[in-house]
């Protein structure tokens, strides 16, 4: 094997750099990774001293390296944080089961604090029960309305100020693209924030402090730090996670890795045509008082179609069942289409 | 020659959950020969989330020696006795 030296201090190099191209070595690697977090933090202003912060954990790469580099600057820079972990539990045999001992274990490794909310204590439900009864089809947008509220949630259990989130750099491109060929312009503005929140302060803001950080160097720093993390696939989405655009993507970084960052930038100065983009009025749901923009939340429509046996009727054809001109039923059909793969990107 | 191999990631899944493996080859094997031969000896199950063509599917980082593959020759770099090659997925959810 023949050794190039890293560019910053002359050692044995052990990694190309995707969004510089250059050869850095291991230890110069953890300087420029953590370093470059910590830029985006403080470039941003995602926090301010004395906040509470709720960080996402799944138990995945993401939120693994998230939670340990949260610890790490929180502790070098003195943010005056008070970190919290939140983790949800679906309620899936051989799945989540398994990634919730990797988050118990990062709980212990850092001394964070640590909230699991289960599906099952907040709507009645586990995942698997819901299979059960509805089947493998459209059980992940269940999962998917259930979560976001779940993290909502806990955050309100834990009264942190914000919540961290571990999506990445390849993450965000991937939702780009996702949102330009689907043309949801007021999307496409949304996703590339770094903290995303509504203006009635509804939700908890979410931030994400991995918004230009490559999905390569996540998982070469868990690699290289020895993070312990928990990667199988949900049983019940194989491969959901995969969809064209995250192809395309990997594609693409083959053989231009820098057009994942070139992806967010070009996003970022997008001058959208405000007039255009149809502003949804957010109110609360009459049953549970979350934010909706409908009467009754997705979450409470799909619990009363579990708890009357009619799931499947309940969310894919009550809406048709009034007297609506089959237009605009069509287009309820595209938007709750359109809606499925976005709860998909939306999960952490 | 004897090569040590590891999967992670999620990538140990395709083969039997074998985190590690110990494999003989031939003198000259490059990176693309070996990812064949493991196609061929150990994987178990969707090749297609192994490999795509004749090299370790977009998304999969290789490492030889705690290097990036693509600091070396990348799937053209010939392995060398007890070499240990290492891969991870970077495609199972975080
Ligand atoms: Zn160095
Ligand atoms: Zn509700």
């Amino acid at each position: 094997m023949n050794g190039k030296s890293c560019v910053r201090c002359g050692n044995k190099a052990q990694l190309k750099r995707p969004k510089t191209g250059e050869l850095i070595c291991k230890e110069c690697f953890f300087v420029v990774f953590e370093t470059e977090v910590h830029e985006t933090i403080t470039s941003s202003n995602l926090f301010s001293r004395g906040e509470r912060v709720a960080i996402a954990a799944s138990g995945g790469k993401d939120s693994t390296v998230l939670a340990h580099i949260m610890k790490v600057l929180n502790d070098r820079h003195d943010y005056g944080l008070e970190l919290f972990l939140l983790s949800i539990d679906e309620g899936i045999t051989g799945y989540r089961d398994d990634s919730l001992e990797s988050v118990k274990r990062n709980k212990e490794e850092y001394q964070l604090p640590l909230e699991i909310v289960s599906y099952e204590q907040l709507y009645g439900w586990t995942m698997d029960a819901i299979v059960a009864q509805i089947g493998m089809k459209n059980n992940c947008t269940f999962c998917g309305v259930f979560r976001r509220q779940a993290l909502d949630r806990g955050c309100e259990l834990l009264k942190v100020d914000k919540m961290v989130t571990g999506h990445n750099a390849d993450d965000v491109a991937e939702t780009v693209l996702m949102n330009v060929l689907r043309g949801d312009i007021a999307r496409l503005q949304r996703c590339v924030a770094i903290v995303t929140h509504d203006e009635s302060g509804g939700y908890i803001p979410r931030a994400k402090p991995f918004k230009y950080t490559y999905e390569k160097e996540i998982v070469m720093y868990a690699y290289f730090k020895k993070l312990d993390y928990f990667s199988t696939e949900c049983i019940y989405s194989p491969n959901a996670y995969r969809g064209f655009a995250r192809e395309l993507i990997k594609d693409l970084e083959r053989v231009r890795p820098q057009c994942i960052v070139d992806i967010i930038r070009s996003a970022e100065t997008f001058q959208f045509d405000t007039v255009n983009i149809r502003k949804q009025v957010i109110s609360r749901c009459e049953k549970c008082a979350y934010i909706s923009s409908q009467k009754i939340c997705r979450a409470c429509v799909f619990l009363e179609g579990l708890n009357s046996g009619k799931a499947k009727l309940s969310v894919f054809e009550s809406e048709g069942k009034t007297q609506k001109s089959k237009a605009r039923r069509v287009e309820e059909e595209e938007k709750v289409e359109r809606s499925k793969v976005s709860i998909l990107n939306a999960d952490w | 020659m004897k090569v040590k191999v590891e999967f992670s990631g999620g990538l140990e899944l395709l083969f039997d959950k074998a985190t590690r493996l110990t494999v003989d080859v031939d003198e000259k094997t490059t990176i693309k020969d070996l990812i064949a031969y493991l196609k061929q000896n150990h994987l178990k199950e969707k090749p297609e989330l192994f490999m795509s063509g004749d090299s370790v599917r977009p998304g999969i980082l290789v490492l030889v020696n705690d290097v990036d593959w693509e600091l070396l020759d990348g799937a053209d770099y010939k392995v060398e006795p007890n070499d240990n090659v290492v891969f991870i997925s970077t495609l199972h959810g975080g």
